[in-house]
């Protein structure tokens, strides 16, 4: 063990872990975070998705002491109590079904937008191509990205209700 | 109000915090004891909980009002129904329908579900049963609170309930709405007392009649999920977040070939693990415990454990599979279904199609693997799970570990999606039976490739088919034959056949698995059916365990069937959206008004796609790369009827199948939530896209070899429709009859895709593909086969 000093969702927190562990177990179990899903260890799913230094990251495989950066989860995206137009335009769509993918989906899709504000349809496809959903929500969600990116997203947490 | 009860943190307050359910099940038992309303007690979002609320855990009456409903001081209110929502808005349709008949607004009201002790047993979720069956209790129960609490009104306003009327929770006189009362006036935070009747739960009904569809107000409106939100900000708290104290986690070390017997652990080989407590292990069931999660996956890895090969192989290679269940001597065959003459039909029929159809084993692979949490504190058991079948886990693992019901729970909470019969059961029970040999709460989670390979199966299918047409090219005689790999087909949450109890030597007498006949709506005066179950070498302890997986047997039987419709209607050059129409108009049966709904949803595909009537294949000049076509497929489920239409592009270079665009016409009878329909008719059709395209699980002779996404591939973003269009149809021959019945919609848009992606398959290319999934070197093959694939 040893201490691995991380930056999530702007509060510094220092962690007695394994530096081998993978960032994963550490945000779920000693961060106490919601966001990130185990899904198969593997890379290959995306259910475990955060995004560090402004990029999509599978935390599944990441050992937390080589994590260099800021971590955001999707418990970090909103800001003083408003949701990120993302995240609205996937109450506006209502897109998940069962919601354990959807993570992923929106911190990928964020990392897109953040890039690419205006993506194509193919570009979108591309982009996502890596998260799975296995209740196939996907329709909803190239839905979803597309109305955040219109920027037609009602930025209100209010309209959540 | 508080805004929090509509939000799923009311929910996971009223299920987590020990002194919330203590005092609910204190509200249950004790006479007009004042209930401690959710917000009370609990730390909202405590991370670690208490330990579990001592027992017992005694059933919730259903026979009493208040199991159901609690009014709360704050004129809000709280509904307890016994079943479980994976995620297609089940929910939410249940606080719909109990709002519509309380008169209380959507957004007063939260709804707790799946909790074996603080909510009534209605089974959890499965068969689409939700909405068809289950929401009539609810709505019943609704409309009983409501007639009592008009007499309670009448009482305090003092004029005769016909004087009184009633809304959003408040109770007016007709002549003088100034004068009124509010149900929390009434009965905030106490007991009805009301008993119920009913022979079972199903049955449940007070004396107040529910109201006619004409009456529903919040039925019927696109209401927004309430289990969004927390889906979609992190804040939910899902069953793989609960973390106990004490709390330790594990995971599974499962056989390396299929009926291997366990020979030897080497411990020290995980000694120096950090964090390594035990390995617990009976019969051929082996774990690890540790202190922490990743400590846990590397002792899983690092144990090592000797096993010895069953002397026979346990099963074929998948590449043999059809040929050995053609082989096979059926262990049972069902009773051939005979309508009419079909010998004398075929020997006089002008002409004879026959066609045989194959479907490999499909798994559900869920995004998460299969995951409990169990806690043995206070000599209890609460297991936390996403089980769809909560009470029947419940009522397993009691019998599994040998304690009286009393003293053990399940807290259903969020997990991810588990259509029928997974591993969420195994999990269940694994944990449990670790909580006990630990003496603290235990954490499990699969692994992705014991999730994939160990997760219980939909049947593989073989199907001979052969049709009789006459000179005009009507169907005259129609024979079927199927055979399913069903031997042993497990049920939910048995003590004797989940995983745990196989692999420690149970074996009790086996299920005889199922073979299905089509649902056949179509007027064919002479047909033979039947349908027989095959066994594998090795019954027990394998990976190739059958279940229920949507729709169980559903999608293959509808993927041979429409599809070998379709080879008929091209036999006889005809349409395949009239040649159907007219073979449904030719039905002699119409329960349910099938026939006419049928019909409907026919045409309503056929109109919203621009269907222009032609016979299949598709002409065509060009000699493109890409070439494109249509199939349509029609089926039913219970009285909930469905057409769909398929377009693709089929790239005749590479193979790649891609579904452009996706038509259902749907009738489910009466719509709760349209929009929440509309999401899970269209995410149940991606799902049958998937099975269409991509599913398959593969084995040698010893294992399954299809262990995560990259060699069990899954639908993906890219594999999308463009469009898709989902119309709702209400065919009923009185669309606005006021006892208008709801119907499931879980499973019936999943049913017809394999075939309507098989027949726009053949329309683009005059190539028929009768073997699923159609992946891309399959489809490429058969072009090539055909002389129609085109070099790269
Ligand atoms: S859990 Fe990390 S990619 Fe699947
Ligand atoms: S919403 Fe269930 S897996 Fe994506």
């Amino acid at each position: 063990m040893s201490i691995v000093k991380l930056e999530v969702n702007g509060k510094t927190h220092e962690v007695d872990v394994d530096p081998s562990t993978p960032l994963l177990y550490v945000l779920r179990n000693d961060l106490d975070l919601r966001g990130p899903h185990f899904g198969c260890g593997l890379g290959q799913c995306g259910v475990c998705s955060v995004i560090i230094d402004g990029n999509s990251v599978r935390s599944c495989l990441l050992p937390v002491s080589a994590v260099k950066g800021a971590i955001t989860t999707l418990e970090g995206l909103s800001k003083d109590g408003k949701l990120h137009p993302l995240q609205q335009a996937w109450i506006d769509e209502q897109a998940p079904q069962c919601g354990y993918c959807q993570n992923g989906q929106i911190m990928t899709a964020k990392a897109l937008l953040d890039r690419n504000p205006n993506p194509t349809d193919a570009e979108i496809r591309t982009a996502m191509e890596g998260i799975l959903c296995r209740c196939m929500t996907y329709y909803r969600i190239q839905a979803a990205i597309k109305r955040a990116a219109r920027g037609t997203a009602t930025a209100s947490v209010e309209a959540a209700q | 109000m508080s805004t929090s009860l509509s939000l799923p943190q009311a929910v996971e307050d009223a299920l987590l915090g020990a002194d919330v359910t203590t005092s609910r099940r204190n509200f249950l038992k004790a006479s007009g004891a004042l209930v401690v309303t959710l917000s009370v007690g609990v730390v909202p979002g405590a991370s670690v909980l208490a330990a579990a609320a001592p027992g017992p855990y005694v059933d919730p009456d259903f026979r009493q009002l208040d199991t159901w409903i609690v009014i709360h001081p704050d004129n809000t209110a709280t509904f307890y129904v016994g079943k479980t929502d994976g995620g297609q808005g089940t929910g939410t349709a249940f606080r719909q329908m109990m709002c519509d008949e309380l008169d209380i607004a959507y957004d007063k009201t939260s709804l707790v579900m799946g909790c074996t002790d603080v909510t009534p047993d209605q089974g959890g979720s499965g068969g689409s049963d939700a909405v068809e069956r289950d929401g009539w209790p609810m709505r019943r129960v609704a409309a009983e609170a409501r007639r009592t609490l008009l007499d309670l009104g009448s009482q305090r306003l003092g004029v005769p309930v016909e004087q009184l009327v009633v809304g959003n929770a408040t109770i007016a006189l007709k002549s003088d709405p100034a004068k009124q009362v509010t149900y929390a006036e009434l009965i905030g935070g106490k007991r009805f007392n009301v008993a119920l009747t009913g022979r079972n739960v199903d049955a449940t009904t007070g004396v107040a009649k529910v109201k006619p569809v004409n009456e529903l107000r919040v039925v019927g409106q696109s209401l927004k999920r309430y289990d969004i939100p927390g889906k979609v900000d992190g804040s939910l708290k899902w069953a793989v977040d609960v973390k106990l104290p004490g709390m330790v986690h594990a995971r599974n070390i499962r056989p390396p070939f299929a009926g291997a017997s366990l020979v030897k652990i080497d411990e020290s080989s995980v000694a120096g693990v950090p964090g390594f407590i035990r390995v617990v292990s009976r019969g051929n069931y082996v774990a690890v415990v540790c202190e922490r999660e990743e400590q846990a996956i590397r002792a899983a890895r690092q144990l090592k454990v000797e096993w010895k090969k069953p002397a026979a192989a346990p099963f074929p290679a998948s590449s043999e599979l059809f040929t050995y269940i053609r082989n096979a001597t059926p262990t049972s065959s069902s009773e051939p279904e005979i309508v009419g003459a079909p010998d004398a039909a075929f020997a006089s029929a002008a002409r004879v199609v026959e066609a045989e159809y194959e479907i490999p084993f499909q798994g559900h692979t869920a995004i998460g693997p299969a995951f409990a949490l169990a806690d043995p504190s206070n000599g209890q058991m609460t297991i936390y799970s996403n089980d769809m079948k909560s009470y029947g886990l419940r009522n397993g693992v009691a019998k599994f570990l040998d304690m009286p019901r009393e003293q053990v729970r399940v807290v259903y909470m969020d997990g991810p999606q588990v259509y029928g019969r997974t591993a969420a059961d195994d999990a269940g029970f694994e944990a449990a039976f670790l909580a006990k040999e630990m003496g603290r709460p235990v954490r499990l989670q699969w692994m992705r490739e014991e999730e994939t390979a160990w997760d219980t199966k939909g049947p593989p299918y073989v199907f001979k088919l052969r049709g009789g047409l006459d000179a005009s090219g009507k169907v005259v005689a129609l024979e079927y034959d199927a055979r399913a790999v069903d031997f042993n087909h497990l049920g939910y949450n048995e003590p004797e056949t989940v995983l745990i109890a196989q692999l420690m030597g149970k074996r009790p007498q086996p299920a005889k698995g199922g073979a299905e006949t089509p649902s056949v709506m179509y007027g064919i005066p002479n047909r033979r059916m039947t349908a027989s179950v095959v066994g594998l070498p090795m019954i027990w302890e394998t990976p190739l365990r059958t279940g229920n997986l949507r729709d169980p047997n559903g999608p293959q039987v509808t993927f041979a069937f429409e599809a070998f419709i379709d080879e008929l209607a091209v036999a006889a050059k005809a349409d395949p959206v009239q040649f159907r129409l007219d073979m449904i108009a030719a039905s002699a049966e119409d329960e349910g008004f099938r026939r006419a709904r049928s019909l409907a949803v026919v045409n309503a595909a056929a109109k919203a796609y621009g269907w222009t009537a032609r016979p299949a294949p598709a002409p065509r000049s060009e000699k493109g790369e890409v070439l494109t076509g249509r199939g349509i497929s029609y089926t039913y489920r219970n009285f909930t009827v469905a057409a769909t239409i398929a377009e693709v592009e089929v790239n005749t270079q590479t193979g790649r199948v891609w579904v452009k665009r996706l038509v259902c016409a749907h009738d489910c009878g009466l719509v709760i939530n349209p929009e929440g329909l509309h999401h899970t008719v269209e995410c149940g059709m991606l799902h049958g896209l998937s099975r269409a395209l991509w599913e398959e699980v593969q084995f040698d002779t010893e294992k399954v070899t299809s262990t995560n996404w990259a060699t069990h591939p899954s639908f993906r973003h890219g594999d999308t429709p463009e469009r898709i269009d989902v119309v709702l149809v209400n065919g009923d021959p009185n669309p606005r009859r006021t006892d208008l019945a709801p119907y499931g919609a879980g499973e019936t848009s999943h049913k017809p895709m394999i075939a309507a992606v098989a027949n726009a398959i053949f329309d683009a290319t005059g190539v028929r593909i009768r073997r699923a999934p159609f992946r891309k070197e399959r489809v490429l093959a058969a072009l090539k086969a055909a002389g129609k694939g085109t070099a790269a």
